[in-house]
């Protein structure tokens, strides 16, 4: 007897699981700088993330009658992009009330896997950032390659400092602390090197096209340069603002996210342009010296209107 | 020569063209063929033999049956046993004429020599009539009758002849092989199709990694006027007929129209031998080449097969071992049909016969859709699969319409493509019925 | 303190009075006219939403109900209520009722797992219409059911299910409205809206059209036309190898002996179909 069905006969190799393996290989370089920076408080709040977006990823799913959806290795890659959206000396019971919302509200509440409107690691971030703005704002200074050292010396975010300078400040970056990650921040954003090598496989693997990140963070930097010129303000220098904070964690991994980005090219750039000025309003104009992650939420949420009115281009339709 | 491609979508195969080195080789005859009498898209032939009947090879067994239609030749000697019908290999009965073989003779103006006519004939009409008398049908799959294709319809003009040598398909190798080995004659059968078209302009298109059939072809086609040869990107569906439209000439086939209302017409290489065949050597279509392939362990090949002939005779020539097999496929494995019955023939469009192995016969697993868009980004149509499956699953026609579904070309990218494994495609045919039934209601 | 409280409190009231001023030009501008007779014929329909009447929807029906006269009346039916709710109906407007045969869905083909065995393994999509396009059917017949369900699913009354014994869809004539939804998504036409006669039914559960000694290869139950129903009955139409009983044909009398007499069981018979459907 043999097998009947519809064509094609063949399916490529593939999976939802593989394209999760390949975002984590992609987020090691981060979770590397995260261990060398933070050493075992990052670990920690690492494991903890993971091992609760998991727990709450396989109870949900089975008790919505979805299927063991924890293996498909989903839940990890949010438990890691959660961690690394904290910073090293958060508490643990905190990192877990952020990932039961991240999976429980953000994603299984809306259906799932493919069905969350919203990113859930950054809906868990958020949530806790406005609950426990203590918590969520006190950053160390990082100890490099001293693993067990639990020295928490608080130092303010290069763009905490940005915010708050005045004119007559004298104001020197150290780019190259900015670009391999030696600052106070988030476990993940620190290291914009980590971040770039991470791009760099998502890219040779085809996970992401590149232009949500170029858009994104093109259209941030164009709004900064404009801004820098005008009016001359060290506040406004273009490279400290793209090698600090969560721009390129979010650029590259966030804004990325295949339910929760836009399905055409058109979108994306439209949707990557968006999550851009908004990024720039909330730095320039806002109270908070950091607005990735609201960006990136806001323009989720316009992502169903985007796809709507961005149907791609069909063969054979143009008009003469 | 810069090679081309189409604008939208594709992907990228393992392309397992095993047997692209192993030469042509003629099968033996089998004992007995049933030689179909649709072969075509149209009207199936109306037979004029009856069982009892002596023939040889050529000699006309049923008659096209008005214009969308095509005539049946034998293809072996001997006696029409009697005409009946079998298995399609889908379960559907088709009727065939069985004929019992005895010796292997040919009508006498058959020229089987090997010698190589390269002057045509002036009168444009001797041509067509020798087309339609060999029954020639597109050989690439569809099957449309080729005299139709190449009369131009009153008011519509053709500037471009493209000859589709890309066979885009993973595992097939029959029109590689058979561009390697009869470049010559494929050249002039391009030749002959120009001169009924009254153009100069024959494009041959062929897959940039069949290095040496378009060495070949470039230098034989230095001696020949109107002919030259244009190396395709291999990337799938490169071989779509509307794809290939777009690549060489960038036109684009307006949606329900055919490739003329964009001045071209496009034959496939095996449909061009057979013209050359026809015309030149007055050779009926009896006989087509094709490959046997696939994923189980045995040796590839790419024979020389009578139309008529079972699957079932030609695996067995091929020693396959027949327990391991789990799917048999007509055609390649991206739009080939399944078989269950290998008593059914070959045909004047099987390109191939491709086998797989029982593990890897089984279609996986469905998990959640993960929108990642690679469905949009495959489709060489520029339709959005993703959303074609929410409407189909809504039943919302209106929706559908404006998806263009009826534009979808069933090449199976977004099915292929899908990560989360959910058959794409089914939706598509689903969406395509119910508008087709749609429209026949209204 | 006082003053900004103050124009705090004017800003709001300000904002109220102008939401109120809108909401009554729109409530006005876009005012639906309808009078109370539809309103009531309305609530006396089943809300089902099915078009199985032949409008697109219950507000539709009930606004032709309205408008109709007595002659046009009789004619308007809603299967899904049937005589009792077109009766309600006749209520309200003061006029008869059209009368209502009552119906329910068949399924004309008995291919099941034992009748018709499985001859090849589909292994894609698990929908009729899928399967539809590149296979014979899973027995082998071109006309039998294909046994996946596409029915079940489009069923929005569950008078449909599969029978996992025998793979055909069984109909639940209590809860079948005769909306014909089944009848349009079967991709083989297995389903007919069928009459009720004396809470008996009779039909031919086979479309195979298939010479006898073929149909048989794939399938026992398949009708091989022999013509001894239609000596029975002589209304039943014996052509193109199948026998079928026309739907405006009482053949309930007979039903007993046809079902008896068929020699491959193709004619099914029912009876003791009590008329106990919606009563809501």
């Amino acid at each position: 007897m043999y097998k009947i069905s519809t064509s094609p006969h063949i399916n490529s190799k593939e999976t939802t699981h593989k394209i999760m393996r390949d975002v984590i290989v992609a987020l090691s370089p981060a979770i590397m700088a995260a261990l060398i920076m933070f050493g075992f408080k990052a670990l920690l709040v690492l494991v903890t993330s993971v091992c609760a977006c998991l727990i709450f990823e396989y109870f949900m799913s089975k008790s919505l009658g979805l299927g063991n959806t924890a293996s498909d290795l989903s839940a990890v890659v949010t438990g890691i992009l959660l961690a690394l959206n904290l910073p090293a000396t958060m508490p643990l019971w905190m990192v877990i009330i952020g990932a039961f919302m991240a999976i429980g509200v953000a994603k299984m509440a809306f259906g799932g896997i493919g069905k969350n409107i919203f990113n859930p690691a950054l809906v868990g971030r958020v949530f806790l950032f406005i609950s426990f703005p203590v918590q969520m704002t006190t950053w160390v200074k990082p100890h490099v390659l001293d693993f067990f050292n639990v020295d928490a010396t608080t130092s303010a975010t290069p763009l905490n400092v940005l915010k708050h300078i005045t004119e007559n400040d004298i104001f020197s970056p150290e780019y190259m602390n900015l670009f391999l990650g030696n600052i106070g921040g988030s476990m993940g954003e620190t290291s914009a090197l980590a971040i770039l090598l991470g791009l760099f496989w998502l890219l040779k693997e085809k996970i992401i096209s590149w232009h949500i990140p170029v858009y994104y963070i093109g259209s941030f930097l164009l709004c900064m340069l404009i801004t820098q010129l005008i009016t001359g303000n060290v506040r406004f220098d273009v490279l400290s603002h793209l090698l600090s904070g969560g721009l390129l964690l979010g650029a590259v991994f966030m804004a990325t996210d295949y339910t929760t980005s836009p399905m055409t090219k058109n979108g994306k750039i439209i949707f990557a342009i968006g999550c851009g000025i908004l990024t720039y309003v909330i730095r320039v104009f806002g109270a908070y010296p950091e607005g990735v992650s609201f960006a990136i939420l806001i323009m989720n949420a316009f992502v169903p209107l985007i796809d709507k009115y961005n149907i791609q281009y069909v063969y054979g339709t143009r008009r003469k | 020569m810069k090679t081309k491609t189409f604008a939208l979508g594709g992907i990228h195969l393992n392309k397992h063209k095993i047997s692209a080195r192993i030469g042509i080789e003629e099968l033996d005859l089998p004992d007995v063929v049933y030689i179909p009498v649709k072969q075509h898209i149209g009207a199936p032939a109306k037979i004029v033999v009856k069982s009892g009947d002596k023939v040889k090879v050529g000699t006309l067994l049923a008659e096209a049956d008005g214009k969308v239609s095509a005539r049946v030749v034998s293809s072996i000697s001997g006696e029409v046993c009697k005409i009946e019908e079998i298995n399609n290999g889908q379960g559907y009965l088709e009727t065939v004429i069985t004929i019992k073989r005895e010796g292997d003779e040919f009508e006498d103006n058959m020229d089987m020599s090997d010698k190589i006519i390269s002057e045509i004939s002036d009168n444009r009409d001797e041509l067509l009539e020798a087309i339609k008398n060999a029954g020639i049908v597109g050989m690439g799959g569809a099957g449309f009758p080729t005299p139709i294709k190449s009369e131009i319809p009153e008011g519509k003009k053709a500037d471009t002849l493209i000859i589709n040598g890309i066979e885009c398909e993973p595992y097939l190798t029959a029109d590689c092989r058979l561009m390697e080995e009869k470049s010559e004659q494929i050249v002039i059968g391009a030749r002959i199709l120009n001169k009924i078209l009254g153009i100069q302009n024959a494009i041959i298109a062929i897959d940039e990694n069949k290095r040496r059939s378009i060495a070949r072809l470039r230098h034989i086609t230095k001696e020949y006027v109107g002919v030259n040869v244009q190396p395709c990107k291999s990337i799938y569906p490169q071989g779509g007929e509307k794809q290939l439209i777009n690549a060489i000439t960038g036109r684009e086939v307006p949606s329900g129209k055919l490739p003329i209302d964009v001045n071209c017409v496009v034959q496939n290489v095996a449909t061009v031998y057979a013209v050359y065949e026809a015309v030149q050597k007055h050779i009926p279509l009896f006989r087509r080449v094709l490959t046997v392939s696939g994923n189980i362990d045995w040796n590839p090949c790419n024979y020389l097969v009578r139309i008529g002939t079972p699957i079932s005779f030609i695996l067995e020539k091929n020693k396959i071992q027949m327990d391991k097999v789990g799917k048999v496929l007509i055609g390649g494995p991206m739009m080939g049909q399944a078989i269950s019955s290998l008593d059914a023939p070959v045909t004047k469009t099987t390109s191939g016969i491709t086998v797989f192995s029982e593990q890897t016969s089984r279609k996986p697993e469905t998990t959640a859709c993960i929108r990642c868009g690679k469905c949009v980004d495959s489709c060489p149509m520029g339709l959005m699969p993703l959303n074609i499956r929410q409407a189909v699953e809504n039943n919302d026609l209106n929706e559908m319409k404006k998806l263009h579904i009826q534009d979808c070309i069933l090449c199976g990218c977004c099915s292929y493509i899908c990560p989360a494994k959910i058959p794409l495609l089914d939706y598509c045919k689903i969406g395509k019925y119910e508008l087709t039934k749609q429209s026949k209601k209204a | 303190m006082i003053s900004a409280l103050f124009s705090n409190i004017l800003v709001l009231c300000g904002l109220a009075v102008i939401a109120a001023i809108l909401l009554y030009i729109t409530s006005q501008k876009f005012k639906m006219e309808k009078s109370p007779i539809e309103e009531a014929i309305y609530n006396a329909l089943p809300h089902a939403n099915c078009g199985a009447c032949g409008k697109a929807g219950c507000q539709d029906f009930a606004s032709a109900c309205y408008k109709a006269d007595q002659e046009e009346f009789e004619t308007l039916k809603c299967p899904v209520g049937g005589s009792n709710v077109m009766a309600k109906i006749a209520d309200i407007k003061g006029m008869k009722a059209g009368t209502m045969q009552r119906t329910c869905a068949v399924l004309r083909c008995n291919g099941t797992c034992k009748n018709a065995p499985d001859k090849m393994e589909y292994t894609g999509l698990k929908s009729c219409r899928v399967a539809n396009t590149v296979m014979s059917g899973r027995s082998g017949c071109p006309n039998g059911c294909l046994r996946f369900g596409d029915c079940v699913k489009v069923c929005q009354f569950g008078a449909l299910s599969l029978n996992k014994e025998t793979g055909i869809p069984i109909i639940d004539y209590t809860k079948c409205t005769s909306c014909g939804k089944c009848v349009q998504r079967c991709p083989r036409g297995l389903f007919e809206i069928r009459p009720i006669e004396e809470g008996k039914q009779v039909y031919v559960a086979c479309r195979n059209q298939q010479k006898g000694a073929v149909a048989r290869k794939n399938c026992t139950a398949a009708c091989i036309a022999c013509g001894k129903c239609a000596k029975i009955n002589p209304l039943i139409v014996v052509e193109n190898n199948l026998a079928y009983i026309p739907t405006t044909v009482s053949a309930v009398a007979d039903g007993e002996k046809l079902a008896a007499e068929c020699p491959v069981k193709a004619i099914q018979y029912r009876q003791n179909m009590q008329e106990n459907k919606h009563e809501n």
